[in-house]
């Protein structure tokens, strides 16, 4: 479902000395549907740099990346974006919403642009607010007032409104009561057996291994920096 | 499929002066396109000249009509060109009293281009318009008040409206959000993305805002000295840039 | 008054003037530029018509102007003396006798022949001034047919009285083509514009532009599917001669209020008296 192959980037950074910097070399692997893998590596070794690319988010230098049958490297935006819409879901760290939107309309829009009914996708929107602990009378409010630990579950919430064929998870976990993180961590297994492709960075190992069939350690490609 | 506006080679010089040079992008049904750029980028420029306000010096600007297919419309007839201004095209301006009528009312605003389309009926006029209003967030009690006694945001909400009501398939926007408070910005925001989602309209939003391109544009170009420097995903474009200047545009605004 | 070339204008200016009323004949509807002159009246008492007038004179015409309808008022007075003294023209009140009208806001009630000829004054000859100040932008309206305008015109007048308010001035569009002021004569005259035997020439003096409708010209009053033209009139007869189908003015008769209603077209009112008809106030 999710294959990279040969994938390599590096930064250039033009406002200081065109600095070139190699974070990425030579990665090579393939994520099969209803399987899991998590990304690995100490802090800095470039997962989320990584994950980014996979989405689109970061320009890859070389290679492929194929999510389904579209190469994202070569992929003309529109590709990217129908890619996205549809196939490839991504929760990340942060919230990026419209200030003012309510929280229920930010869960259901993923399925707003896939075409699907309001009524429908408020429906799904409801379910799983509930089921992420969001009280009901946050709702109808905007997320951007929430507190860091509602955001996230907001963002995953939004996440996990369609169901993706391929799944990008930036630590889902994080900042997460034990009760919320059982949901989420059951929100992945679910995905996991309607078949979807799961590529995830946690640093919650206890998560890691309930929900990862494999690992991968991102450091391997990570050029060695001169100490 | 066929894009919905290919744009290639523009160029427009104002003298010796470059207003904007070799633009070529191609425009896709329901997508949105950010122009970026600091003040004199040329990104006005580029605007003007895909909604037939200027002539370019070079260059197609190849629109997908309904009846006929792609025509260039540089090149078609006035009356043409001015007739997709009126119908398949919508040109939000930055300050709304450039794009409104401020001594006709809001009902009549937004009848307008109804009725440069041939529309007789009156009441059928005033439904659609007071329908307009209400998809906009105003209140249909001000359907007969002239846009003068309106604030910032209405106005530029009523020009929206009025703009949309022929259900145009593709909308020009030059800084929509300029010179409107925070608040006021948000909720133009929020409503222009229900609009282009619902309606299904493309949309290209020059604007010197990164937020505002962050949230409505799906692809972005960053333009400098009337040339197209960078162009991509919006968010690549934003979080990955590769050209110089766009890393400096970028690296010099806050967190966005 | 040897002094003067016949009917005042020299013969360039006149040439000039007639050029611009065959085009405009020509392009019914269309607003044909003129280099209008100064004449020895001020703007907005008729310089447009006088002019037109002149141009169109002969010696053989019968001359008779109104205002308002009557013939007796000063404007119309000072304008038919006008060229009394300087073309020496045969004046006239009745209508049927004349062969050249020119007119300030009306148009007579008896039904005008092909031999006639109707000049009316015109303050503002652009239809969609008030609502586009630019005039490149109005001709260019004009040129691509563009008319929505003109009906949001209208439409601000339902949305804010109930009904089209507009009563005078009332806006036309001419065989299909160009919509035209028709000057500010009672939307009551509308429907004689339309398929009128008589030539139809309108002058602007101070905006330099004549337009015209040659004989049996399709003219057509815009309006709603829903809110139809109207042709209205007080509704009441003529207090001096009866008429129940003339274009009345209210006058105020006393310091209680008292009013009555007397046909605006005076020869029209003074013929029908002559034949013995009698309204409820006539002495």
């Amino acid at each position: 479902m999710i294959e990279l192959t040969n994938v390599s980037k590096t930064f250039t950074l033009h406002n200081q000395g065109s600095a070139v910097i190699e974070v990425i070399n030579d990665v090579s692997f393939s994520v099969a549907a209803g399987e899991c893998v998590a990304l690995t590596g100490a802090s800095g070794a470039g997962k989320s740099t990584l994950m980014r690319m996979i989405y689109g988010n970061y320009l890859t230098q070389a290679g492929q990346i194929r999510i389904g049958d579209v190469d994202l490297v070569q992929a003309e935006p529109r590709q990217v974006i129908a890619v996205r819409r549809e196939v490839l879901g991504y929760v990340s760290q942060f919230l990026r919403v419209v200030p003012r939107v309510p929280t229920l309309d930010v869960v259901a829009e993923p399925l707003r642009t896939l075409g699907v009914s309001a009524e429908v996708s408020q429906a799904r929107a409801k379910a799983l607010l509930g089921q992420l602990n969001i009280p009901e009378r946050l709702w109808s409010l905007s997320p951007t007032t929430f507190s860091g630990g509602e955001q996230q579950r907001v963002n995953i919430a939004r996440g996990f409104a369609h169901a993706y064929p391929a799944m990008l998870l930036d630590e889902p976990t994080a900042s997460l009561d034990a009760k919320n993180r059982e949901v989420v961590l059951s929100l992945i297994e679910e995905a996991k057996a309607r078949g979807a492709a799961i590529i995830g960075i946690f640093h919650d190992e206890a998560a890691r291994d309930r929900v990862c069939d494999r690992e991968i350690d991102v450091s391997r490609f990570t050029p060695k920096v001169a100490a | 499929m066929t894009p919905l506006l290919s744009v290639q080679g523009v160029t427009k010089r104002y003298g010796a002066h470059i207003g904007c040079a070799d633009v070529s992008f191609d425009l896709y049904p329901g997508e949105v396109m950010g122009i970026v750029g600091e003040s004199g980028s040329g990104k006005s420029t580029l605007l003007n000249c895909m909604a037939g306000h200027l002539r370019p010096d070079a260059g197609q600007v190849v629109f997908d009509t309904r009846t006929d297919g792609p025509r260039d419309t540089i090149t078609m007839s006035e009356p043409e060109r001015r007739m997709l201004g009126r119908t398949d095209w919508a040109f939000v301006h930055q300050h709304a009293r450039d794009g409104l009528r401020m001594g006709v009312s809001a009902g009549g605003n937004v009848g307008e281009r109804l009725m440069a389309v041939g529309e007789r009926h009156y009441g059928d006029i005033r439904d659609k318009a007071t329908d307009w209003l209400g998809r906009v967030e105003i209140d249909a009690s001000r359907v007969d008040d002239r846009p003068t006694t309106f604030s910032g945001g209405m106005q530029q909400r009523l020009q929206i409206a009025r703009n949309l009501v022929t259900g145009p398939r593709l909308v020009f926007m030059d800084e929509p959000t300029g010179g409107l408070d925070v608040s006021v910005q948000a909720r133009l925001l929020d409503l222009l993305r229900g609009l282009v989602r619902d309606m299904g309209l493309s949309a290209i939003i020059v604007t010197h805002d990164l937020a505002v391109v962050r949230l409505l544009a799906d692809r972005l170009m960053v333009m400098k000295d009337g040339r197209v420097v960078e162009a991509g995903l919006t968010d690549q474009v934003l979080d990955d840039p590769q050209h110089a200047y766009s890393q400096l545009l970028v690296s010099s605004v806050l967190q966005v | 008054m040897n002094a003067y070339n016949f009917a005042y204008l020299d013969e360039q200016t006149k040439r000039m003037i007639r050029r611009a009323i065959l085009k405009g004949l020509a392009i019914p509807g269309y607003q044909v530029p003129f280099a209008s002159r100064e004449m020895p009246m001020p703007y907005g008492w008729g310089t447009g018509g006088v002019q037109v007038s002149a141009a169109v004179l002969t010696p053989e015409d019968t001359f008779k102007v109104i205002d308002q309808g009557a013939d007796d008022t000063t404007n119309a007075v000072s304008i038919r003396s006008f060229f009394q003294r300087t073309a020496g023209v045969a004046t006239t009140t009745a209508t049927r006798d004349a062969t050249v009208i020119q007119t300030r806001h009306r148009i007579p009630e008896e039904a005008l022949g092909e031999g006639q000829i109707l000049v009316y004054q015109v303050p503002i000859p652009e239809p969609l001034r008030f609502l586009e100040p630019r005039e490149s932008e109005t001709r260019k309206m004009h040129s691509l047919e563009e008319y929505g305008l003109m009906h949001v015109k209208l439409y601000e007048d339902i949305s804010r009285h109930g009904h089209i308010a507009t009563s005078y001035a009332y806006p036309v569009k001419v065989e299909g083509r160009y919509v035209m002021d028709p000057s500010p004569i009672p939307k009551f005259d509308n429907p004689k514009l339309g398929d009128m035997a008589a030539i139809q020439l309108f002058g602007a003096g101070r905006e330099q532009r004549i337009y015209a409708l040659p004989p049996y010209t399709q003219v057509v009053s815009l309006d709603f599917e829903d809110h139809p033209f109207e042709a209205t009139k007080a509704d009441h007869p003529c207090g001096m001669c009866g008429a129940q189908d003339s274009y009345l003015d209210e006058l105020i008769i006393d310091d209680a209020g008292g009013r009555m209603f007397v046909c605006s077209d005076t020869d029209y009112c003074e013929a029908r008296q002559a034949a013995g008809h009698k309204g409820k106030d006539a002495a």
